[in-house]
């Protein structure tokens, strides 16, 4: 039998060895330690990521797919392992099921110019909700402006949950699409992802995932959701910057029109007439991302090693932790209280700009985000300007937040 | 006007008072004072004419030309950009179009507050300190014709 302590240690995380992998957090702002709670925004990257990126530049850059020699061998080796790296990180059934792109919102933007250009009709219907980012809003405005097609929105309550029984409502025969957070950026509410996939494929409609701030934190099985689409980005998964993934079901990729057109992407090009390249290529024109994309293998990798289960308990904690803290701040108000959320919280102080705040608390090396995070529609749903936003990763810890609320008191106190 | 004093004379006994401090804390209370003490513009200059975008704060700037000299009223949402605004009126207002035109406000480096003229603040200071050179522009171009101006329209109230 193992002793409990040896227990103990393998369920919960050992922060201190975490943060020693990331060099960032041991800089100084403003002349005290960095407090970075500006996760959802973008997480920091652990050394190993960015020996990776080193490591591709120093020795064996070349561009992929193409040359026979050496360095180019190697280099498509390892960009081409990033995706099998992927495809299990999500449960993808197929590796030409993941498809590179430059992020979250570049993958949106494919799939409604392709997928939606070829299959949304006048009078159409595609289904987004309150909660989304812009990235998922401005995309399908654009194909609905342009086909005639109409927009629905699914309503949310107080607390930031979808409307379950409205969201039932708006679907019907013209539904084509919805388009979806799994959690949201502003609140962190997590959606019933599964429940909205299942409505919405007994209505006939296909279903998009955005998973920009879900993947880092839940497990993604893409199977098990049977979403038809899955959109996320690696630099909020402590990878590098310019780089996304659009995971979409082969039988579908494959029916879509190509989105842009170059090098890479076909079969044979002559003036009359160009044939495609296969799945993945055929959506990945010119020389992508190399460096980035190879790199952001070793950042899932990080998370594999630490654990996704560990990490969310940490985090969970931290954001429970949090909750009860700030709560104790008078005048302060949580905005989004949803059963089940990732690891952000918003809030908002009574006759305090988010901006004083977010000035005050960067003053003392604490980074958070204020503003009305890319969800303006959100935000006059709740009639605020913005709010003041502090989210949490597997680097952060109770004495952080304290650091926060201690801030907070601080600069509340400034400006009263 | 020898009576009044130049912009640079303003600038530097900013830059002075701001010596003063040795924290960051201090210069954000000054600032923060400042803003508090900043009259609130009227509700009638608080339209969407006057607005200057910024992302997160809003900024209501007016302006009016009074015997060849450029005079600015301002008000924010956001206290710390106030406090900022109240220097920027401090130094700029009172002074006819070329002074304004050709001062460069070094004392907000001098100061240490060059990060909230950065672009990335989106704060709408930076867009602030444009919108008041464009108005001094066009009280220059306008100068000769027009001596009596007034820029930031009131509001129609109609109900
Ligand atoms: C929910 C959500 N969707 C989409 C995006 C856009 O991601 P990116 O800017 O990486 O394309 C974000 C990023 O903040 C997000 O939080």
């Amino acid at each position: 039998m193992m002793p409990s302590s040896t227990i103990q240690k393998a369920q919960t995380l050992d922060v201190i060895a975490i943060r020693k992998q990331f060099p960032v957090l041991n800089r100084e702002v403003k002349g005290r330690p960095l407090v970075y709670l500006d996760n959802a925004a973008t997480s920091q990257k652990p050394q190993a990521v960015i020996d990776a990126l080193l490591d591709y530049y120093t020795n064996y850059n070349a561009n992929i797919h193409r040359g026979i020699h050496t360095l180019a061998e190697e280099a498509t080796a390892a960009f081409e392992e990033t995706r099998d790296a992927v495809q299990r990180f999500i449960h993808a059934p197929a590796r030409e099921e993941i498809i590179f792109t430059r992020g979250t919102t570049e993958s949106i933007n494919l799939v409604a110019y392709t997928w939606g250009r070829k299959n949304i009709k006048s009078g159409d219907e595609i289904i987004i909700s309150t909660l989304e980012h812009h990235s998922n809003i401005v995309p399908w405005q654009i194909l609905c402006e342009e086909k005639n097609a109409i927009l629905k929105i699914i309503p949310i309550n107080d607390n930031g949950e979808l409307m379950m029984d409205e969201y039932k409502q708006l679907l019907g025969p013209k539904t084509k699409l919805v388009s979806i957070a799994h959690a949201s950026n502003a609140l962190g509410s997590i959606n019933p992802v599964k429940q909205i996939i299942e409505w919405a494929h007994a209505a006939g409609s296909l279903v998009l995932v955005d998973g920009a701030q879900s993947t880092v934190h839940l497990d993604i099985d893409v199977q098990d959701m049977d979403c038809d689409f899955f959109a996320f980005s690696a630099h909020k998964l402590y990878g590098p910057t310019g780089t996304g993934i659009l995971y979409g079901k082969k039988h579908i990729l494959e029916d879509m029109p190509v989105f842009l057109g170059g090098g890479e992407m076909i079969k044979e090009v002559t003036f009359a007439k160009t044939t495609y390249n296969d799945l993945p290529y055929k959506f990945e024109a010119g020389t992508p991302n190399i460096a980035d994309v190879i790199a952001f293998k070793t950042a899932l990798q990080f998370i594999e090693d630490v654990g996704k289960e560990k990490i969310r308990k940490h985090e969970q904690d931290l954001l429970v932790y949090a909750t009860a803290q700030l709560e104790q701040i008078p005048g302060l108000r949580i905005i989004g209280r949803a059963k089940e959320k990732v690891s952000l919280i918003s809030f908002v102080i009574d006759k305090a700009h988010p901006q004083d705040i977010g000035i005050l608390l960067d003053n003392r090396g604490i980074a958070v985000r204020t503003g009305h995070h890319c969800a303006e529609p959100l935000m006059k749903c709740y009639h605020i300007p913005g709010t003041i936003r502090a989210s949490f990763a597997v680097y952060n810890t109770r004495e952080e937040v304290d650091e926060l609320t201690g801030g907070l008191r601080k600069a509340i106190k400034m400006l009263s | 006007m020898s009576e009044e004093k130049t912009i640079a004379a303003t600038e530097k006994e900013i830059v002075e008072e701001f010596s003063l401090f040795d924290s960051w804390d201090d210069k954000y209370e000054y600032i923060i004072d400042l803003g508090k003490k900043l009259p609130p513009l009227e509700d009638r200059f608080k339209i969407n004419e006057n607005k200057v975008k910024g992302c997160q704060s809003t900024v209501w700037l007016a302006s009016d030309f009074r015997e060849g000299k450029v005079f600015f009223k301002a008000d924010s949402d956001a206290m710390i950009v106030k406090g900022l605004i109240s220097m920027l009126i401090r130094v700029l207002s009172g002074h006819t179009p070329d002074e304004i035109l050709s001062d460069k406000l070094d004392f907000i480096r001098e100061i240490g507050m060059t990060t909230h003229l950065a672009q990335t603040r989106s704060n709408g200071l930076l867009s602030m300190v444009k919108q008041m050179k464009h108005f001094a522009l066009a009280y220059k171009i306008k100068n000769g014709s027009i001596t009596e101006y007034e820029h930031g329209r009131t509001e129609n109230k109609s109900n």
